[in-house]
């Protein structure tokens, strides 16, 4: 990465020296198909000699569990939610991705704040407090966006677990009554976001529709145009 | 303050709050303006810093564990803000309380700008909150405040005195340094905001008066208590 850059005015106390390693960030919605593409990266990428680090949504030590409890009880403020995300994030951020680049790896990380600023637009936060919240993460050195459509997300999500989500669904923010309906609105709304965004941060699509080999060829294609 | 939620809804309550340096003495004068409040049967509901039942846990393990840096101790502490702006802070001023809070965003903008965050950023983060209708403002010497907080309790929590930014090794120095820093960015904001500027060192009691006596003419005068002393007065009817 050579030296940061961010999305806005960065981080206090970080200090001015060279990131040796690569941000690689993963994007889509659940059941796009993100973690089996992040697992044969990674297996690729060792197999290379590098070594990988990985980082993702509601995985820190700070707030990672209170997020989880939080949700069970469906009872979170909008900007609530959307903060305790800012926090975790920030925390891996600065605890986990940043020294893992300084010592030269290569972090893959499944989402990063594209997720996060998509689900928060949803509900209706405005862009421009977005991306000033956000102005403390550094810019990826790609980001791969893989782009399925929310029927055959639904599909995905019925044969993956059987029954859909509540969050997923986007049932916090009443689209409708009905969670099948919910979850086709919510779904689409986010995308729409994330399509929106594609072309702002320069993100390489994806076709998700794709089987699995065809999309992890065109990734490492393009991991290998980087090095 | 902007906020767009603000103008959406009847807000008939009004937002009362202090602010300053630890030993300050703010908590103590907020109490006592509580009782008199309750007292005369008005609709009060009290809310301080870092008490989210969601998130202070987890804010009291990270500092014991010493995990936060100056961006997340910024939002942990903004996440349990948020959580009781939006489940009771707001609510209850919608409903036409009186809210008294024992500190409010601006204990954010002065400590985290004293943390090295950007001074803009904290702003943005709490741009959701809406503006106080009183805001109080004790002012007190840094070795004033020192000399009571080691009174109270003989020793200078660790994030207090802002050993976290490493300025001190020495505990008292630290703590000189850091409310220093913390205290400019009060006096900062003390005109633009429009503090209310309290001398800390005044007495209890003189201090009591003139707090009582500004909540009355800037608050009171033209707040409608009538239907909640009805509505008290109902449920003592039940219960006695």
């Amino acid at each position: 990465m050579g030296k940061l850059s961010f999305y806005g005015q960065g981080i206090p106390n970080v200090k001015e020296v060279d990131y040796t390693g690569k941000l690689i960030v993963i994007e889509g919605a659940d059941c796009s198909g993100r973690s089996t593409q992040v697992t044969l990266l990674r297996q690729w990428l060792e197999k290379e000699g590098h070594a990988v680090s990985d980082a993702g949504l509601r995985r820190s030590n700070l707030v990672g569990d209170a997020i989880q409890e939080a949700k069970k009880g469906n009872i979170l403020g909008k900007k609530t939610l959307s903060l305790l995300y800012a926090t975790d994030f920030a925390d891996q951020l600065e605890n986990k991705i940043l020294p893992a680049l300084k010592a030269g790896f290569i972090v893959l990380s499944d989402r990063y704040i594209f997720t996060l600023m998509a689900r928060d637009a949803v509900r209706r936060a405005s862009s421009k407090w977005l991306k000033k919240l956000f102005g403390f993460a550094p810019v990826p050195d790609m980001v791969f966006y893989l782009q399925v459509d929310p029927q055959v997300l639904l599909y995905r999500s019925f044969e993956t677990y059987g029954t859909l989500d509540y969050w997923e669904s986007g049932m916090d923010i009443c689209l409708s009554g009905d969670m099948f309906e919910s979850f086709q609105i919510y779904q689409s709304l986010l995308a729409k976001q994330l399509d929106i965004m594609a072309k702002e941060y320069d993100f390489i699509l994806l076709d998700g529709h794709e089987n699995p080999e065809a999309v992890q060829d065109r990734i490492r294609e393009k991991i290998l145009s980087i090095k | 303050m902007k906020s767009e939620d603000f103008f959406a809804a009847g807000y008939n309550g009004r937002l009362i709050v202090v602010e300053g340096c630890d030993g300050s003495g703010k908590s103590t004068q907020l109490y006592l303006l509580k009782c008199w409040l309750e007292y005369q049967n008005y609709p009060v509901f009290f809310t301080e810093w870092n008490s989210s039942k969601l998130v202070r846990s987890y804010t009291k393990k990270a500092k014991k564990e010493n995990m936060l840096t100056p961006t997340t101790f910024s939002l942990m502490h903004s996440s349990d803000f948020a959580d009781r702006y939006e489940k009771m802070i707001l609510p209850h001023l919608r409903a036409g309380y009186i809210v008294l809070a024992d500190r409010y965003t601006y204990t954010a903008f002065a400590r985290d700008v004293a943390r090295e965050c950007d001074y803009e950023w904290v702003r943005n983060v709490y741009s959701f909150a809406m503006r106080p209708h009183l805001t109080f403002y004790f002012k007190v010497p840094i070795d004033v405040a020192l000399e009571r907080i080691t009174a109270a309790r003989n020793m200078i929590k660790y994030h207090e005195a802002g050993m976290d930014l490493e300025l001190s090794n020495d505990p008292v120095e630290s703590f000189r340094l850091f409310q220093g820093r913390v205290k400019k960015e009060y006096d900062r904001m003390s005109s633009k905001e429009d503090f209310v500027v309290m001398d800390g060192t005044e007495s209890i009691e003189e201090q009591q008066q003139i707090m009582r006596r500004i909540v009355t003419n800037k608050v009171l005068l033209n707040f409608n208590s009538n239907i909640y002393e009805e509505f008290l007065s109902k449920v003592k009817e039940i219960s006695g």
